[in-house]
């Protein structure tokens, strides 16, 4: 009975690292057996790393009017006869370097999708929240809002918001603040994935005796939602996040793809592959389909991470 | 309503009633019946006009089988639901229908204790930071060192080394989960405990322990308790008072001692018949007969009447009152009251 005799000396709690505790913990472990994850997870970090160091990777700025010169435009890469050795990945159709394009269009891409989901995961966790633990005809009224924004297709609602905005504010200041739109328009088309799981796990969660000891114990709802029932509704939303983080980063290059989202002077992945798909034909194929890789790639490696991450946090496979 | 606080009990119920509806909206309560669309709503009658009162120092058990509304009696005095009908008062004061703020000061003087000491932990937190919060919430003024040490000071009392603040639930074992929780009830300081089953969950050898921590805890903290619970061996050991239900409805209240020597209640007899004993020269249990009948339609006689074999048409048919014996029992059975109880060969 060790419950009885604590007196008698426990020896005291090593306290290990939190590193060391990750890794040492069953998620730690899956992902060391599990190859496709750590390829994944190295080539992810290898991709962000980059392209958030662009501005020291990058050996052009293609922001910088000054290094593009329209007459070294459309060089192809290095292997291809009639390359030029100083643009490594060749050129695009304005003259700019395309690995330094990539690197700063990717990470313009990663924070768009980033910012798209932080976006979604606030209004959905924060609507499946109250809809869960409050329930009754607040949740009914909720839920059918969601029902709605589900049965227009995500694109759908960004095309024509993106479209109005475009002809009502003009290109000119659109352009300017074309990544908020765009991350205004990811993350509202997308809160109710986020709030239907949220408030599925919230359901089976606040029939716990926990919620009741907390709700004995004269803590407000704010409080015990927060506090008691979101800790323990996380894995779900991690799963969905790194889903859905791939899910904007498309959506995004899609958008710019039509014309809707980044302007062709701030590079994206999407206004990249758009802005090459007119000499496609004319035989400069690298402008499209390098970042179009790029991109493949990219979404990818999160699909497979979020893959991995659903095996690991399922709870019929493991119970923590 | 006012009587004198002093003398008079610390917990009144009133006339206490729960009704769970089984048909919510209106597209559930619509019926078609006889040719013609009807609506009609189905409700569980989980308890039914319960009237009974708990003096300070008091540990009343209410015991009776799965089903027959122990719990919800609990959780509606406990304030996590609220009663159909009827009237708790607490300390001279209603407490049926407090919402929100004017709950709050409620909530330091009644606790809960649950029973699934695997469920009533939250998995995410520290036995530290469980313990912690209720005395953050509840004492805004005070330092961090001051809750600190109450912490630590509740820890101790119920056996829980308080190095063990840095670990989380899934770590224990279900006694130590069940001291945590008891822990976790202490720390506002209440005056009266809700005891939800608090052991059945628990190894054999376990519920002694807990079992007789909360009753150190009685002595320490001059506590009141509502027990709930299904083990008549524990009620011997533990309870003042008892409360058997059936079906939503009281049989019989009395004195513990009182109930064990002389039961006088049909189904209180039987109940207890069913308590193993280690000397063997007691009756063989007594089998009940028949079926309990369905919470959604109450019978309008005895809820017993359907297996007690003195039921006769008075019982079918007239549901009894709750009178009070001369030993100070309450006994609500139309046999016991026309003395025709004698003539059951059980004990």
């Amino acid at each position: 009975m060790s419950n009885s005799t604590f007196d008698t000396g426990t020896p005291p709690l090593a306290t290990p690292s939190r590193l060391s505790l990750m890794w040492n913990s069953n998620i730690g472990y899956s992902f060391r057996r599990n190859p496709v994850a750590i390829i994944s997870m190295v080539v992810f970090w290898l991709i962000t790393l980059a392209a958030f160091f662009a501005p020291v990777l990058a050996p052009y700025n293609p922001y910088d009017p000054s290094q593009i010169d329209i007459l070294n435009s459309e060089y192809p890469p290095v292997w291809i006869d009639g390359s030029l050795p100083e643009f490594s990945l060749g050129t695009d159709d304005q003259g700019r370097d395309l690995l330094s394009t990539i690197l700063y269009g990717t990470r313009l891409s990663i924070i768009i999708g980033l910012c798209a989901v932080a976006l979604q995961a606030f209004l959905g966790i924060s609507i499946g929240l109250i809809s869960g633990y409050v329930g009754g005809r607040t949740d009914s009224l909720l839920m059918r809002l969601a029902d709605i924004q589900l049965s227009f297709s995500t694109l759908m609602v960004a095309i024509i918001f993106l479209a109005i905005t475009q002809a009502l504010f003009g290109s000119e200041v659109f352009s300017r603040y074309a990544v908020l739109f765009l991350v205004g328009v990811i993350g509202v088309a997308e809160w109710p994935q986020y709030a239907r799981t949220v408030r599925a796990t919230v359901l089976a969660e606040k029939k716990k005796e926990y919620v009741d000891a907390a709700r004995v114990m004269g803590f407000g709802p704010m409080r015990i939602m927060v506090r008691h029932i979101l800790p323990n509704s996380l894995s779900p939303i991690f799963v969905i996040s790194t889903v859905q983080v791939a899910n904007a980063i498309i959506s995004e290059a899609s958008l710019s793809f039509l014309g809707l989202g980044m302007p062709p002077n701030q590079p994206s992945l999407g206004s990249l592959i758009s802005s090459g798909f007119d000499y496609i034909f004319s035989g400069s194929w690298w402008i499209t389909a390098i970042p179009g890789l790029v991109l493949v790639v990219l979404v990818l490696v999160i699909n497979l991470l979020g893959d991995w991450m659903r095996d690991v946090l399922n709870p019929k496979l493991y119970k923590g | 309503m006012s009587w004198d606080l002093e003398t008079g009990p610390l917990l009144r119920v009133r006339g206490l009633e729960k009704r769970f509806d089984l048909d919510e909206g209106l597209l559930e309560s619509l019926k078609f019946s006889g040719g013609k669309i009807t609506r009609q709503t189905r409700a569980v009658h989980a308890v039914n006009n319960i009237t009974f009162d708990v003096n300070k120092g008091d540990a009343v058990c209410v015991v009776g089988e799965s089903g027959c509304g122990k719990s919800t009696v609990a959780r509606m005095v406990a304030g996590l639901i609220s009663p159909s009908n009827g009237e708790i008062h607490y300390g001279g004061a209603r407490i049926d229908g407090l919402r929100g703020k004017d709950l709050l000061p409620l909530r330091k003087k009644i606790q809960m204790i649950f029973q699934n000491p695997y469920a009533s932990l939250n998995p995410r937190m520290t036995i530290g930071q469980t313990l912690a919060e209720p005395l953050r919430y509840h004492n805004p003024g005070k330092s961090k060192g001051e809750l600190q040490d109450k912490a630590i000071a509740v820890m101790k009392s119920v056996g829980i080394d308080p190095a063990w603040s840095a670990r989380y639930a899934h770590e224990l074992s279900g006694g130590q989960r069940q001291r945590i929780a008891i822990a976790r009830a202490l720390t506002v300081d209440p005056e009266f405990i809700v005891a939800d089953e608090p052991i059945s969950a628990l190894d054999v050898s376990i519920q002694a322990q807990v079992l007789n921590l909360m009753l150190e805890m009685q002595e320490a903290h001059g506590l009141t308790y509502l027990f709930i619970t299904h083990d008549l061996s524990v009620v011997e050991h533990f309870g003042t008072k008892v409360i058997v239900l059936y079906l939503g409805s009281i049989c019989e209240v009395a004195d513990t001692r009182t109930l064990f020597s002389n039961p006088k209640h049909p189904y209180t007899k039987a109940l207890l018949s069913a308590v193993p004993q280690l000397k063997d020269d007691r009756p063989n249990h007594i089998r009940l007969k028949g079926e309990i009948p369905t919470p959604i339609n109450l019978p309008a006689g005895c809820p017993f009447a359907s297996r007690c074999p003195l039921a006769d048409n008075r019982c079918a048919a007239e549901k009894p009152m709750p009178l009070q014996k001369d030993d100070g029992s309450i006994v609500a059975c139309h046999a016991v009251e026309e003395k025709r109880i004698d003539a059951l060969d059980w004990v």
